[in-house]
Formats: structure tokens, C-alpha cells, sequence
């Protein structure tokens, strides 16, 4: 028989304890810039990747606008400009639930929703994220045109990009909830991304010129919140401010921006 | 620090119906190192997911850390650490970053955070790893960061749902070394599920055996273990001699005696406390023993007795379980 006399505290053992560590509940805004500035992290380590989602629309800046014809208004780069950053703002905040389908496939997410974090800070914060590839983007891609037939309006450009935000942050948010709602099959996320994109884009007028459409399609490419978003940002960027056009095209990118904030925290407060 | 009664969590996929947890009862004081052991699909990581706040329970109630964990989930939150199945830190961020923005959401000021930020990536020997990508890490590295992250705010409670799946021996061993210290000098709380016999033998105070969605068994290992009893089995010198000791082995209280040929098997619970006695015995009636050997038994004896099921076997075969597809296909993938 062996008598173990075993310490009943384990404060011998411990390494003289130090302060407790001094956590507490947060609020919602640093909530918020919590995930954004996690968000942000991989952006910033890899600007290159802003690039990815630009790779289509630069294509289209290449290979079709040399084959529009110049407008009674000015040239056809002038025209087309505005629709590709549109399309540029369109196919990046479509892709950011990707990133999400990433994380909750790796884990991080679910760390995420174990953490103290609000649901819906968490699906505000990560959309939030699309402001800095719509800036950046969109300043290379005026960069890359301006030395060809494109005239600069730098206070255009600004509330251009203005205009979009609130429509890419709703878009963003909207791929979010596509990612989680296709948790299991991350192959859904892909198809519905890619089946949304191109009819919003046609029906837009990114491509071509919706005059002289059919009387079905208008009334399609009326109901398409982007082609109000394209016609403001056409106006803008050609240094004009027509108050209707650029109303419609804010109301639209609000009303986009307001339905995905809606359904994205709807959907990530299911999220498990 | 844990309670729960009657929980029950009622999965539905392809239109049927799936118990995954059926009306589990449990207590886990503060200071406990339970491991919830039992095959792919027994119900473990659907328990461990309600217990976190992951999913709410189909019925029942669970208290964790005081809180219930449907109606203060948030409070629940904060109290408690959590490694999952997966990678806690995402792959494309690097590890402090992650760290920070854990300790940030736990409320940490920036210095704070920090400060326990560089304290962890020393304390889990990730300091010169922790401003590489994290996909770069290697798979015992990336755990420990899982770790780190789920102990940021010095958590009373942990949970580790599989943390030891996919890692290599080496790995494992400090895996709970690390695990285990933390319970003994801290005090921490915690449960982790396995379905591996040895971890749970190696690590637990206390072993939770769940399958087909309830407990079947809970106790220490030693005490799972020592209500089976060891196995004792003789060689002697001839069938008749072996047919002689069985007689004599059949009067150790609560022994199970099979004879083949020359050779008797005795289980029974203080086996190897009677083994002397009977070998001394068999000597004095002439019929000595000439080959002894004296087997304790394994958690995995003590699932096949309770189940009729090897649970290596219901580990290895076990494919698609009532557990959560996710958590599931997770789970093989790691």
C-alpha cells in the first residue's frame, strides 16, 4: 500500500497567478469593426487578390469596348467605362461569399459563431468589407482608361463610387447568406452566383445599349435595380449631375443595400 | 458548471426523422475532465454542439456556466472556449491577427489583447509561426493555434469536439499533456469527445460512453474498466487439470469461465487481486498452472460488453451517422 499525498489546491502547481484576463461584453459598432478589420486582413496581406474579381470585366474593357461604336454623347469607352466599374462592383461582391464558403469549410467560421461576436456584426462587418475592393478597383480601372478616349471627371468618379456602395454591401450581403443557406453543398453557391450574374448584367445595359429593346425585356431590364445603378454612374462619370437619374440610380443601390442587410442577418442569425 | 435534463436534439434529413441525442441527462462539476467517448454518429459532436450554443436542442434544457444556452446564449458565449473539428484560425489569416481579433471580441483592449495574444503564442510555442499564413502551418501547429484561440479569455469551460483527429502520435501526446495542464493548474472544465479508446483512458477523470444518442455508461475509466473485470487466463497440464481449475475459478464472486482444451479463461471484476491465490490453490490440489497471463481490461472491452459492438470497429465502418452532415464529412476529412 502507497500513501500519495496529492496538493488539494493546485495553486502550488500554478505559476503564480496573474490577473485574470480582463474580457467583457462588447458593443455593437466594435463588434462590427472587429470583423471588418479581420476582413480587411487578408485584402490588405494580398492586394493582388482584389484583382480577381476583375479579371472578366477587364477582359470585356479589352476585347469588347475597341468594338462599340462611338456615341452621338462622346466615345464608346466614355459609355462603357461606367458599366464595367458597375460589373466590376458586381462580380467582386458577388464572389465575397466564396471567401466565406472557405471559413466554413476550414472552421473559422464556426469559431466565429461560438465567439462572443453578434450574428448580425458578424454579416455587417464582413459585407462592410466590399467598400475597399469597390474603391480600389475602380480607381484601376479609371486609371487604366484615362490615357485612352476617356474623360476624367474626378468629382463624377467619387460620387460614382459613392452611388455603389450600398448596393455592393447589400449584394455582399446577399452572397453571404447564399453561402450559409449552401453550407452543405458549396457547388449550389456557384451555380446561383452564376446564373444571377449575367441576366442582371444583360438587363442592365452594361454590355449594350438597352434602346430599342423589345417591350418584354424593357420591362425586364426596368425591374433590375443595376440598370438605375448603371444609368446614374453613366451620368456621373460624364461629369453631369442630372438630379432624377442619379436619385434613381442612389434609391435602387439603397433599396439593394437595405434587402441584402436584411435577408444576410436574417440568415446568419439561423447560421449554425 | 454543466447541467442538462431531458436533451434532445431531432435531426430530419431525406424526409426521416434522425434522434441524434435522446434525452440526455448529465452533471459536470467545475474542475472536471470528461470525455464523451463513443463512435462516428453516436450523438457526441450533436451534444457538444448544443452545449456551445452551435444548435438549439430539439427538447430539453442545458445550462452551461450558469446560463441556459438557448435563452442566454450570449452569456454562455463568453464564458466558454471552443475548439471544433475544424481549424479555428482561418487559413488565409495569420495567427497573431487571429489571436487579436479573438481577444478583441472577447472585449480585450487593444493592449490587453496584445499582451494575452503574445502570451499564448508563447505559452503554445507558436511565436516564430505566428505571422505566416495559416495554411502554411503544419497540422499539429495549426491545432495548437485552435487551442490558443479557444482559451482566450482564460475560459472556466472548455470544449475540444475531436481534437486529436488527424494528428500523429507525437502530436496527440502533447495534445493532452497540454489539455491536461490546463485542468490541473488552472482548473479548467473540460469536455472534449473521442472516439479513441486510449485518449479517453489517458486523459479523462471521467468517461460519458454516448451511443445511438444516450449515455450507456458513465464513471472514471478505472472504474468502467474494473466493473468488467480483467482476464485471467491458465494453461495447465492437461484438459482434465484445466476442467479441475475451471471448478475451482468458478468460485471467484462474479467470475465468467470458458475452458478450451487445456486452457481456462476467467473474467472477473478484482481478477488479478484472486489470481495468486487460485494459482497457489491449483499447486496444493496437484493440477499446477504452467502459464499464466493476467489482461486488464480496455475501454474497448467495456463498449463491447455494453453495446455487443467493437467500438474500433463502429469507429472504422461508420459512415454515415445521425450526426450533422457537416460536422461529419469534417470530421473524415481532418
Amino acid at each position: 500500500m502507497t500513501i500519495q499525498i496529492q496538493a488539494g489546491a493546485p495553486a502550488a502547481a500554478a505559476p503564480s497567478r496573474r490577473e485574470p484576463v480582463p474580457s467583457r461584453p462588447v458593443g455593437v459598432l466594435a463588434d462590427i469593426r472587429n470583423v471588418f478589420v479581420r476582413e480587411l486582413q487578408p485584402v490588405l496581406r494580398q492586394p493582388a487578390s482584389v484583382l480577381f474579381a476583375m479579371v472578366q470585366p477587364l477582359v470585356f474593357l479589352g476585347l469588347f469596348a475597341p468594338l462599340l461604336p462611338d456615341t452621338g454623347a462622346g466615345s464608346a469607352l466614355q459609355w462603357f467605362v461606367p458599366g464595367i466599374v458597375s460589373m466590376t462592383a458586381l462580380m467582386s461582391a458577388s464572389f465575397t461569399g466564396a471567401n466565406l464558403s472557405e471559413e466554413i469549410i476550414s472552421g473559422s467560421f464556426e469559431r466565429l459563431l461560438v465567439s462572443p461576436v453578434r450574428r448580425s456584426s458578424l454579416l455587417v462587418g464582413k459585407a462592410l468589407r466590399e467598400l475597399v475592393p469597390l474603391v480600389l478597383q475602380t480607381l484601376i480601372i479609371v486609371a487604366v482608361v484615362t490615357p485612352f478616349s476617356f474623360e476624367l471627371h474626378p468629382a463624377g468618379v467619387l460620387a460614382g463610387i459613392v452611388v455603389l456602395v450600398p448596393f455592393s454591401v447589400g449584394l455582399g450581403a446577399l452572397s453571404l447568406a447564399l453561402a450559409v443557406a449552401a453550407k452543405d453543398q458549396s457547388w449550389v453557391f456557384w451555380t446561383v452566383q452564376q446564373t444571377a450574374i449575367f441576366p442582371l448584367l444583360l438587363l442592365a445595359g452594361v454590355l449594350l445599349p438597352l434602346d430599342g429593346a423589345p417591350g418584354w425585356l424593357e420591362a425586364a431590364a426596368d425591374a433590375n435595380p443595376l440598370k438605375y445603378v448603371v444609368d446614374a454612374e453613366r451620368a456621373l462619370f460624364a461629369g453631369s449631375f442630372p438630379v432624377d437619374t442619379v436619385g434613381a440610380g442612389l434609391a435602387a443601390s439603397v433599396l439593394v443595400g437595405a434587402l441584402g442587410l436584411w435577408v444576410g442577418v436574417r440568415t446568419m442569425n439561423r447560421a449554425a | 458548471m454543466i447541467r442538462t435534463t431531458g436533451l434532445t436534439r431531432h435531426y430530419t434529413r431525406n424526409k426521416q426523422t434522425v434522434e441524434a441525442v435522446r434525452g440526455l441527462d448529465l452533471e459536470v462539476a467545475a474542475g472536471e475532465l470528461v470525455a464523451f467517448l463513443g463512435p462516428n454518429g453516436a450523438g457526441k459532436s450533436t451534444t457538444l454542439r448544443m452545449l456551445t450554443t452551435l444548435i438549439a436542442p430539439t427538447a430539453g434544457t442545458a445550462e452551461v456556466a450558469g446560463h441556459d444556452v438557448v435563452a442566454e446564449r450570449a452569456a454562455v458565449r463568453r464564458a466558454i472556449g471552443y475548439v471544433g473539428q475544424g481549424n479555428a484560425a482561418g487559413h488565409q489569416y495569420r495567427g497573431r491577427d487571429e489571436l487579436m481579433c479573438q481577444a478583441r471580441a472577447h472585449g480585450l483592449s487593444r493592449r490587453d489583447a496584445r499582451a494575452r495574444t503574445e502570451q499564448l503564442l508563447e505559452a503554445f510555442d507558436l511565436a516564430e509561426h505566428a505571422d505566416r499564413p495559416v495554411s502554411q502551418l503544419s497540422g499539429g501547429q495549426r491545432r495548437r493555434l485552435d487551442v490558443a484561440i479557444g482559451l482566450v479569455q482564460e475560459p472556466r469551460i472548455l470544449f475540444l469536439d475531436e481534437p486529436s483527429t488527424g494528428l500523429d502520435p507525437q502530436n496527440r501526446v502533447n495534445l493532452q499533456e497540454q489539455v491536461r495542464r490546463l485542468n490541473q493548474e488552472l482548473g479548467t472544465t473540460i469536455v472534449l469527445t473521442t472516439h479513441y479508446l486510449e485518449e479517453a483512458d489517458a486523459l479523462a477523470g471521467r468517461v460519458v460512453v454516448i451511443d445511438h444518442g444516450r449515455v450507456i455508461a458513465d464513471d472514471t475509466a478505472t472504474g468502467l474498466k474494473s466493473a468488467l473485470g480483467d482476464l485471467v487466463s491458465l494453461e495447465l497440464a492437461s484438459p482434465e487439470a484445466a476442467h479441475a481449475a475451471a471448478q475451482r475459478a468458478d468460485r471467484i464472486p462474479g467470475a465468467q469461465v470458458v475452458v478450451t482444451d487445456d486452457r481456462v479463461a476467467v473474467r472477473a471484476p478484482y481478477g488479478r487481486e484472486a489470481a495468486p491465490a487460485l494459482v497457489a490453490e491449483l499447486a496444493a490440489a496437484g493440477t499446477p498452472v504452467t502459464r499464466i497471463e493476467v489482461v486488464g481490461p480496455t475501454l474497448d472491452d467495456v463498449f463491447l460488453d455494453l453495446t455487443g459492438r467493437s467500438l474500433r470497429e463502429s469507429a472504422d465502418h461508420h459512415e454515415t451517422g445521425a450526426e450533422d452532415g457537416a460536422t461529419e464529412t469534417r470530421g473524415e476529412a481532418a
